[in-house]
């Protein structure tokens, strides 16, 4: 025993903060998931300054251009233009803040709904856990996309019907999820102790059971962010997203698929962003799971 | 030593036909779920300073007993005295002020200690919610000196649970139990988790705690010979019922009940090998 205050004192001790960061550094799911991420973000916020061309300006002389490196490309379009002319590039920088408003703003709505419920369900259990669980058995028998249509259709379309569908609709992954793992940790010797100590229900649940439940909560989080740009994708493509005159990546894969045979790439384009987003949803999702839990960091 | 249950007034805790069922609550649809009895109707009396053990077989309701004498799990009959306060059917604030005199520490401090937060946080949040340091500056002050006490350094503070030895989270464990300065001490299992060496520590340290602190304690064990070693009095439970109890020698020497003479039988009595000494020789 004697000489455990010196490994304790010689192993010297990075600020913890700065111990998290590195944690997060050693997960390449996290740097290549993250630093993608990060990339949407910055072209999101600059997209009128690195869009070559506006978006909406329409070009009925230099329509379906085909992209870089086909024949007939015209340099001045990188990515070609579709049948109205429009810069498929542009459209798929401006793209971008509708995908990314969308993926931030209802997965956070989805998680705070799901997550208090959860957490309720799973410390209370009693009458609680059965109202909750019933709800949650109901909601998952509603087919999920048709039920988002219909709350969009009721709502109006628009950016926030969008978001409603997506928190309404998924906050039972959240629930599910977090109720589980809180009854788990209801039951660890640190609650009771918590207990012994004189702790409120409440400080419990938030200070003590909370950030136990986190690690797998961000990751369902981050998971979420690329479901909902999949379901914005879907309601744009059924056009009951944004009106028509926003760029979507939907709804340039719902126009793309009209003109498929004639200009390919006004479809291909936007799957592809769509394709790289979600992947890196999931890889920074599980990244961080792995990196922010303290027994796995070993 | 007088019999302590006629010297209940001076007593510390006084459990009275303690009966513990689990289950038997009505669900949301009404459906009554039969109830299973894990106690049934045990008295137990823990004076002043003194350490009682509380032995017996997996199953046997030690750890039941224990935790409704602290006032963790619902009673379904009899009476818990603490310093002559009434503790069953207490509500959750009505038994906060009676909270921080009696304290427990767990058998695994892995589990016991909350692994999102630093030592610090752990030791330092029920001070502040007791109100026994008016700010975190004082709080940290009695802290370190509590880990001081308990023969951690003032670096732990910074550590996370996982990040210490099974000894070193132990002793925090223990810490943590002592920090409120409370009257009694529930040890359930503590050192079983442990190996040979550092059980010793432990308990030694427990023991000086105990002296210093004027401690009451029940330790609960299946392991008779720690509790034999530490222990004033002993209650045997089996099935949920306490079978035998007295001045720990006396148990000890002349079990009445059959139960107890298995237990204490079952303890691994050392055998000498008389090659023993030489054999240490020629290894080293």
């Amino acid at each position: 025993m004697a000489d455990s205050a010196t490994i304790i004192a010689t192993t010297g001790a990075p600020s913890r903060g700065r111990r998290r960061l590195q944690a997060l550094a050693r997960q390449p799911k996290v740097v290549w998931g993250g630093g993608f991420i990060l990339f949407l973000v910055v072209v999101a916020l600059a997209a009128p300054l690195i869009a070559p061309h506006d978006p909406l300006a329409q070009d009925l002389m230099s329509g379906t251009l085909p992209p870089l490196g086909f024949a007939d490309y015209d340099p001045g379009f990188l990515l070609g233009t579709d049948d109205l002319g429009r810069d498929v590039l542009s459209r798929l920088i401006y793209g971008t803040r509708i995908a990314l408003t969308v993926a931030f703003v209802a997965a956070t709505l989805a998680a705070l709904v799901g997550t208090l419920l959860g957490l309720l369900a799973g410390y209370f259990r009693g009458v609680t856990d059965t109202v909750v669980s019933r709800l949650i058995e109901i909601w998952m028998a509603f087919p999920p996309v048709l039920l988002s249509i219909l709350v969009v259709a009721i709502m109006g379309s628009g950016v926030t019907s969008v978001i409603a569908a997506i928190a309404i609709i998924d906050w039972t992954r959240f629930a599910r999820v977090v109720r589980a793992e809180t009854m788990a940790q209801a039951q660890g010797d640190y609650v009771t102790a918590a207990r012994t100590l004189g702790f409120g229900r409440w400080t419990i649940l938030f200070r003590e059971i909370l950030p136990n439940v986190a690690p797998v909560l961000l990751a369902l989080i981050t998971l979420e962010m690329g479901i909902a740009v999949i379901v914005e994708a879907i309601l744009s493509f059924v056009g009951l997203s944004v009106s028509s005159d926003t760029p979507t990546w939907g709804g340039m894969i719902a126009q793309g698929r009209q003109i498929i045979y004639q200009a390919w790439w006004v479809f291909a384009a936007p799957l592809a962003a769509l394709f790289a987003t979600v992947l890196a949803f999931n890889q920074l999702g599980d990244g961080l799971r792995r990196a922010l839990d303290p027994v796995m960091q070993r | 030593m007088s019999d302590p249950l006629t010297i209940s007034e001076q007593a510390l805790i006084d459990a009275r036909g303690v009966v513990v069922a689990y289950g038997g609550q009505r669900s949301a649809f009404g459906r009554a779920k039969p109830e299973k009895r894990v106690l049934h109707g045990v008295d137990v009396v823990i004076g002043r300073g003194q350490t009682v053990g509380i032995v017996g077989e997996s199953g046997s309701g030690k750890t039941t007993l224990g935790r409704a004498l602290l006032g963790l799990v619902p009673v379904a009959d009899g009476s818990i005295r603490f310093d002559r306060h009434e503790i069953v059917g207490l509500k959750e604030d009505a038994l906060r002020p009676l909270r921080k005199r009696m304290q427990m520490i767990f058998q695994d401090p892995m589990s016991s200690l909350n692994p999102r937060h630093d030592i610090r946080h752990i030791l330092i949040a029920p001070l502040l919610l007791h109100g026994l340091a008016r700010d975190r500056r004082e709080a940290e002050v009695q802290v370190r000196a509590v880990l001081d006490r308990v023969g951690l350094p003032a670096s732990a503070l910074e550590r996370y649970p996982h990040e210490l030895s099974g000894g070193q989270r132990q002793r925090v464990g223990i810490a943590r139990a002592v920090v409120l300065a409370p009257d009694f001490v529930l040890a359930d299992e503590i050192v079983s988790g442990l190996d040979v060496s550092t059980q010793a520590q432990v308990l030694q340290l427990l023991g000086e705690l105990k002296r210093d602190m004027n401690l009451s304690m029940a330790f609960i064990s299946h392991d008779l010979s720690v509790v034999r070693a530490v222990c004033d009095r002993v209650y045997v439970l089996s099935g949920g019922r306490v079978v035998e109890q007295g001045a720990c020698e006396q148990v000890f020497a002349s079990p009445h009940h059959d139960y107890t003479k298995v237990l204490i039988d079952a303890i691994p009595l050392p055998v000498i090998d008389p090659q023993w000494l030489g054999r240490g020789q020629r290894s080293t």
